[in-house]
């Protein structure tokens, strides 16, 4: 009797270690959707596609990354959570197939687990650089599985790869020694018998990994004790090298491996990861990141300025007066302030980060500023979050979840949201650049750097560290792939156009309206317990609470609600008001990601915390200012 | 194999190829350097140090990863030709 064809696979995950392709290979089929970048841990949520077959309709999920099913930070975990929850009908695994040898462990895990899978080796253009050739066929013969070679980021193989998805069969595993197979079969028969993931559990309970129910905690310990004490080992150590020994062997059967072409991508290191030089050139291209940034910036203001100005003069004598009118203005406002002040900034900014993110250059920076890291209780890897975090808080916030430790993960979100995200760029560069100077900006980022690593040195003294420091993979230099930076871009973007735009355009109608009507001058009364001591205006009031929502919001707010508009305060107020900004309660959606990774009582504490320190420090420049 | 022929990771200077022998320590730090491929028996090169007492870079089956010093300290080594007539 031939076997019946299983059921179409409605829900496909994306499994694989980190960095291994897999956000790019989801993009390649349901559309841009997903953040990619060249660092292991771009991902640390589950995302999901719709895509037709066909007839059919199968939802695709992109998983964080994970070197491997067993222990890992809260973003792997949340790979094998989904995966257990038995919603998957099939896996893609995605495979870097430049490093097979190290990826076919996983696949071996996955094998245990038993779900229905393919084989994606990704990254079939690295392998070839790299003088390595697999035989497909073979591999495929031995792991029983469909085996499809792609290059995500170019889009090849990906149909092929699609068309594979009917075939996909729970992986086939080759035999671990007979010892490790004994102990994993007999915790397995232990199990009850509704349990889905026999070998995965077992195998869990094995290495340690999950504190075994009551009725099997003497078989487990029988036989963890055994294993331990015939390999001289521990019992998770043993699987794991059964594991690494069988996709050795699988690796010889399968792979032939030439020499590998040297160029300029291993040789980038020996400059850019120098312990002399290398520092200084991680300066340089912050520097250059900002300086760049603020030069296109500019550029492309000039160019939008003009016409818009007498556009919108236009529609003001046009508009005549009354509240309807202000309402109608302000709204209008908005939406030139959006058009002028944030995007020529904004873009470019994004750009760059992208590019950055994509050639590689996170994790070097990580590298080279882990030493002094250390010296305010974190370690390298937190790099990573701050340096997304001049984008935007709440990626940096999630990207905590690729640190092992709970308290550093802590103490990252807590520095990282004061870490000026591209809002506050705006505000720096809307305000202090053009009417202080390029020097007071730059102050202004170097005093910021100075205050998160006081209050992290600070911090470190409440919550010491026993973290084993830092453990990242650097992963090779690549081109940066025109698709991948404007589609992430563009990502970013949106939530600025769909958000924030109609958000600026909302405010500033409704400061217009308050002023139309007289009560503006109310509202800021009640907000001079805030102003008064920083020595800012009345009117600064309601721009300064509403930055709450958005940080550019404030600037783009106290230009319309100040009669002369922002050039009218004095320098030692703009510098007042940016630190205030700077450093006061991060926005709304900063603090949702907080209240969601650190609980709401550490994220009630951030707050109140952030708004002292903003206080404490705008009061500081002001006393510096005039005396 | 005499056991003052193994060198900690950290005092190897760049450019120096060994073998992994092990890990000090309890089997935590050993399973999360397997994940990378830093097992006994495998080829390892440092390639830098990092500034200011940062990490040490190694390569392992042509992968590159960066260890802190305080973990770094742990690996034990064996440099190529370090047992050479013995
Ligand atoms: N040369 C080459 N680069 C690729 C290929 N696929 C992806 N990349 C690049 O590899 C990097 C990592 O890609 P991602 O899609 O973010 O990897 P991921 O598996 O989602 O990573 P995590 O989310 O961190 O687990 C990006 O810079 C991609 O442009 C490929 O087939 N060939
Ligand atoms: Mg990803």
């Amino acid at each position: 009797m031939p076997e019946p064809e299983p059921p179409f696979p409605r829900r496909v995950a994306l499994v694989g270690q980190p960095n291994s392709g897999k956000s790019t290979l989801f993009n390649g089929v349901v559309g841009y959707r997903a953040v990619a970048s060249n660092f292991p841990g771009t991902t640390v949520e589950a995302l999901r596609g719709q895509i037709r077959l066909g007839p059919h309709r199968v939802e695709v999920v992109d998983l964080p990354g994970t070197y491997s099913l067993l222990g890992g930070d809260p973003a792997e975990r949340v790979a094998r959570e989904f995966l257990l929850a038995g919603a998957v009908d099939a896996v893609v695994h995605v495979a870097d197939a430049s490093r097979l040898e190290r990826s076919l462990e996983l696949t071996l895990e996955l094998a245990e687990l038993g779900l229905p899978a393919v084989l994606c080796l990704n990254m079939a253009d690295e392998a070839e650089h790299r003088g390595i050739r697999i035989n497909r066929e073979k591999l495929s013969a031995i792991l029983r599985v469909p085996v499809v070679a792609t290059v995500a980021s170019r889009g090849q193989g990906l149909e092929e790869l699609l068309a594979s998805l009917p075939q996909a069969r729970p992986i086939h595993r080759p035999p671990y020694p007979s010892d490790v197979e004994r102990a994993l079969a007999a915790v397995g028969q232990a199990l009850p018998r509704e349990e889905p993931f026999r070998t995965h559990r077992a195998a869990q309970l094995l290495a340690g990994e999950e504190e075994p129910p009551p009725e099997l905690r003497p078989v487990v310990k029988e036989v963890r004790g055994k294993l331990g004490a015939c390999r001289g080992e521990d019992p998770a150590l043993a699987l794991a090298d059964a594991r690494h020994a069988a996709a050795a062997r699988v690796f010889e059967a399968v792979a032939m491996v030439g020499s590998a072409r040297v160029g300029w991508r291993e040789r980038a290191d020996d400059l850019l990861m120098h312990p002399v030089v290398g520092f200084p050139l991680l300066l340089l291209v912050l520097f250059g990141l900002f300086g760049s940034v603020y030069w296109a910036g500019s550029a492309l203001e000039g160019l939008l300025a003009p016409g818009l100005d007498a556009l919108s003069e236009g529609i003001s004598r046009a508009l005549g007066a009354g509240p309807l009118a202000a309402l109608l203005r302000g709204a209008w406002d908005g939406l030139v302030a959006g058009l002028v002040l944030v995007l020529p900034y904004l873009v470019p900014f994004l750009l760059l980060l992208a590019f950055l993110e994509d050639v590689g250059y996170l994790p070097r920076a990580g590298f080279l500023l882990d030493g002094l890291m250390h010296k305010v209780g974190l370690h390298g890897k937190s790099v990573i979050p701050f340096l997304l975090g001049y984008g935007c808080s709440v990626p940096a916030v999630l990207t905590t979840r690729i640190l092992d430790e709970e308290r550093d993960r802590i103490l990252t979100a807590a520095l990282a949201v004061m870490v000026p995200c591209a809002g506050r760029t705006i505000v720096i560069l809307g305000l202090v650049v053009r009417y202080v100077g390029p020097w007071a900006a730059l102050l202004l980022y170097l005093g910021n750097l100075l205050v998160i690593a006081l209050v992290g040195w600070a911090l470190t003294r409440l919550l010491p560290s026993e973290s084993p420091g830092l453990i990242l993979e650097i992963p090779p230099y690549r081109l940066p792939r025109g698709r991948n930076l404007l589609g992430k871009t563009w990502l970013r973007l949106k939530g600025f156009a769909l958000l924030a735009w109609p958000l600026l355009a909302v405010s500033s109608a409704f400061l217009a309206l308050l002023e139309a009507l007289g009560w503006a001058e109310g509202l800021n009364a009640g907000f001079r317990f805030l102003t008064w001591p920083l020595g800012l205006p009345a009117e600064a009031g309601v721009p300064l609470v509403l930055g709450v929502l958005r940080k550019e919001l404030s600037l783009v707010m106290l230009g319309e609600a100040l009669p002369g508009g922002v050039a009218a305060l004095s320098v030692g107020q703009m510098l007042v008001f940016t630190v205030f900004v700077l450093f006061y309660v991060p926005c709304l959606a900063t603090v949702g990601a907080l209240g969601r990774e650190l609980g709401w009582k550490r994220t009630g504490l951030v707050v109140l915390g952030t708004t002292a320190l903003g206080l404490l420090l705008a009061l500081l420049v002001r006393g510096l200012v005039r005396g | 194999m005499s056991f003052d022929l193994l060198r900690p990771l950290t005092d190897l200077p760049p450019g120096t190829e060994g073998v992994l022998v092990g890990v000090h320590g309890g089997p935590g730090a050993s399973l999360r350097l397997r994940r990378l491929g830093l097992r006994p028996g495998a080829r390892v090169r440092t390639l830098a140090l990092g500034p200011w007492g940062g990490p040490v870079l190694v390569e392992v089956d042509g992968c590159r990863v960066a260890l802190g010093r305080g973990l770094a300290r742990r690996v034990l080594v064996r440099p190529n030709g370090a047992d050479a007539g013995t």
